[in-house]
């Protein structure tokens, strides 16, 4: 009787399994074969896009994912000559689990990628597609050791560097006379380039520097004691070169101990808006570094804003906008070069590569985008401050 | 009686190389035939390195009787090190196998001496006690390696410690000509990837005789009879503190070999990726194929690391569907009801009528 009890269980867990199984592969199919109806006269490109959609960072490989299909969508509606097929794989945040994403993408046909989405990983494959000679534009993997030695990889985000110095300058001409603490994540490469660049550029500049506090992967979750430091050496700037889960602990946390710096964050703040059980209100003030802002009055930016809200239910943020604009960066390569659909991924890559520094594109994230060799994009950093929770120019 | 009981032994353990070999010939005959997916060629290597970590994670789990969770912090110190010696090597030893060797034996030597460090005050614990302290040990290594720089010159090998987390690559003073091999936590990247899937089945085949061998020697059976009651084997004699250093630090030195060959698989490594949860995963392989199986350690870390690709079809439910499985395998395979279950299906689907009518 038992032994019975127990194997239905199994088998109805089975069942469930299947059944959930089924539900999750169905949508995806059926978007496929919606576009690739649309495009039975014209053979499609063959584009992925790789990015974490599960674990703790899936917010930026969903936004990326999303931001792409949009740009898909709209370019196959408009049925010109350059049709796309996308397809999104999840990489975890993992560069081994990356790797093995880009050889499924490779395995269904991919001729060039978007992605991956973050650093870690985007170091680990770009070495791969250098080797097998794909063509690789990541929408936000912003260390230079991404593009560095690679002539196929190139990025639509500005890069670590950039950014730091961009933080430094921005707040030398802006806020003189501020004193700075630093606080950044040391095991995270993203965080500890912003900051090295930041430091180095603030030395050049003059701008006080009067504490830098660290933490980890495992530590991100208090941050009183770097608040109190930075507090007790009368530091009203606070520079927060890191991601928007730790920044909303640390508005939290400074928040409840009664310390209101300004705070001023880079790339990885934007998101912070649509983070679930954020008190917005806390954010009032928060400055950050981005090239998008979701407010932007130009209609291009109005229309991506609806469709994806229609289609997703929230805000884009800044890492959707750069997927998007990659998409189309890779259709003007594409017209510029001539490339046809049933060319293999070297031969595209080949004659891309060529095309890309003589391109200027004007997308959501910047106009007159601009590229050299080396696979860096040249565009202006923007700084926004939130006010009423949306981004407004200061 | 014993006699018996011997050759059973090695007869799995012919059983264990052979079926090694035989996955390995098949594995590149179809690789270079072109039939195998890419993304199955491309998990060839890190399968590789996961297996020889579970083989020697049974060293120290199965036959020693140590629960060890930081196994994930030799390997980081044997791919670090290996990444260290592979690219300062670059110009010295042009030839990649070469150097692939040579930055696999710094792995294991750094590993080797890292676990004598960690294995002199920890293997005076027990149980529980053990386990916590080796957890400790893979925390340690990842924040140490989080404050590491190192780079390369023509003057030679430049460390620095970053213990302020105020340094960067530029303190080390490098020539123009100079490399940056490790950057704190960001970790090594731009490394020239040499491994190769014939290195893996060597270090797999070479994992498994020092394995196997060590646990038919003299010193095997002193490692198992210390594991299966300390009291009485010291009463005979057997020097506790000897065997299981023997048998601790061997199983590092093999992790650290695993550990170089898998930093030099890809081109960016992180301190972040040997955390804790690496530590689990090969725990879950060893204890998926049976403590001191060798050969149910190989197919379980095998088949656990294809299975997350395998699954991606999935889509987002991919992770729930592998842990959804990974109860179910473990229950197929160690629960009694079940496995009676299981038995009767194969002997049904092998033409053989079960013996009575199910349930």
């Amino acid at each position: 009787m038992k032994k019975k009890k127990f194997f239905a269980l199994v088998t109805a867990m089975a069942m469930v399994l299947g059944l959930a199984a089924c539900g999750s592969s169905d949508t995806p199919a059926a978007d496929e074969g919606g576009t690739s109806d649309e495009s039975s006269t014209v053979t499609a490109f063959k584009i992925g896009t790789l990015g974490p959609l599960t674990g703790g960072t899936a917010i930026y490989g969903q936004a990326v994912a999303n931001g792409a299909k949009i740009a898909v969508d709209e370019i196959n509606a408009a049925g010109g000559d350059i049709q796309f097929e996308i397809q999104s794989e999840d990489d975890t945040n993992d560069p081994e689990a990356s790797v093995n994403a880009y050889n499924t993408l490779m395995d269904d046909g991919m001729q060039m990628l978007v992605g991956p989405t973050t650093t870690g990983p985007a170091q680990a494959v770009s070495a791969v597609a250098y080797t097998d000679r794909t063509f690789m534009l990541t929408p936000s993997a912003s260390s230079t050791d991404v593009i560095d030695g690679k002539d196929n990889v190139f990025q639509v985000c500005f890069t670590d560097p950039n950014q730091g110095t961009a933080a430094a300058d921005y707040m030398a001409e802006n806020m003189a006379g501020a004193k700075v603490a630093v606080i950044y994540q040391n095991d995270s490469a993203y965080s500890q380039g912003i900051r090295d660049t930041f430091v180095a550029e603030a030395g050049v500049q003059g701008l006080e520097v009067v504490w830098e506090g660290t933490f980890t992967k495992d530590t991100a979750t208090d941050f009183s004691v770097q608040l109190t430091a930075a507090q007790a050496a009368g530091a009203d700037t606070l520079f927060l070169p890191f991601y928007y889960q730790e920044a909303s602990l640390v508005l939290n946390q400074a928040d409840a101990m009664g310390y209101a710096p300004t705070f001023f964050g880079v790339d990885g703040m934007d998101g912070i808006l649509t983070m679930e059980g954020f008190d917005t209100s806390l954010a009032e003030g928060v400055m950050l570094l981005t090239p998008f802002s979701a407010d932007a009055e130009d209609e291009r930016t109005q229309t991506f804003v609806q469709t994806y809200q229609d289609q997703f239910g929230e805000i884009p943020n800044q890492f959707a906008a750069d997927a998007y604009d990659a998409v189309y960066i890779l259709k003007a390569a594409l017209e510029a070069s001539g490339c046809t659909a049933d060319m293999s991924a070297a031969e595209i890559c080949e004659k891309l590569v060529e095309v890309m520094p003589t391109l200027s594109v004007d997308g959501l994230t910047g106009s007159g985008m601009t590229w050299d060799a080396s696979g860096a994009v040249s565009k202006a950093p923007m700084a926004v401050v939130i006010e009423n929770g949306v981004y407004v120019l200061p | 009686m014993k006699k018996l009981t011997m050759k059973c032994s090695t007869r799995m353990d012919l059983l264990t190389y052979g079926a090694v070999i035989l996955a390995y010939v098949v594995l590149l005959v179809l690789r270079d035939g072109g039939h195998l997916s890419r993304s199955l060629t491309g998990q060839l290597v890190p399968i590789c390195c996961y297996v020889s970590m579970a083989v020697s994670l049974n060293l120290t789990v199965g036959i020693l009787g140590e629960l060890s969770l930081g196994h994930a912090g030799f390997m980081s110190v044997g791919a670090f090190s290996g990444v260290i010696a592979a690219m300062s090597l670059q110009s010295a030893i042009p030839a990649a196998p070469l150097r692939l060797a040579v930055a696999m034996l710094v792995g294991a030597g750094t590993a080797a001496v890292a676990g004598v460090l960690i294995g002199t005050p920890v293997l005076r614990l027990r149980g529980d006690y053990l386990a916590i302290v080796t957890l400790a040990f893979g925390e340690i290594i990842k924040e140490l390696v989080n404050c590491l720089l190192v780079g390369w010159d023509s003057h030679g090998l430049h460390l620095a410690l970053n213990l302020t987390g105020n340094k960067t690559i530029a303190d080390l003073g490098l020539e123009a000509d100079g490399i940056a091999i490790i950057k704190g936590a960001q970790g090594s990247a731009g490394v020239t990837t040499i491994a190769t899937f014939t290195a893996g089945f060597l270090l797999v085949m070479i994992t498994l005789f020092v394995v196997l061998n060590l646990r038919s020697s003299r010193a095997g059976r002193a490692i198992m009879a210390l594991r299966d009651n300390a009291i009485a084997a010291e009463s005979v004699g057997l020097d506790l503190t000897r065997y299981k250093m023997m048998a601790f630090v061997t199983s590092a030195a093999l992790a650290g070999a695993a550990g170089a060959l898998y930093g030099l698989n890809f081109s960016s490594l992180q301190a972040t990726k040997f955390d804790f949860n690496t530590s689990i995963l090969i725990l879950v392989f060893v204890v998926l194929g049976g403590l001191g199986n060798m050969l149910g350690s190989i197919v379980a870390a095998a088949a656990l690391t294809i299975l997350p690709e395998a699954l991606r079809s999935f889509a987002d439910y991919r992770m729930l569907v592998y842990a959804i499985v990974l109860i179910l395998v473990m229950l197929l395979t160690n629960d009694p009801t079940l496995r009676a279950y299981r038995d009767r299906i194969l002997a049904a689907l092998s033409g053989k009528r079960p013996g009575k009518e199910a349930l």
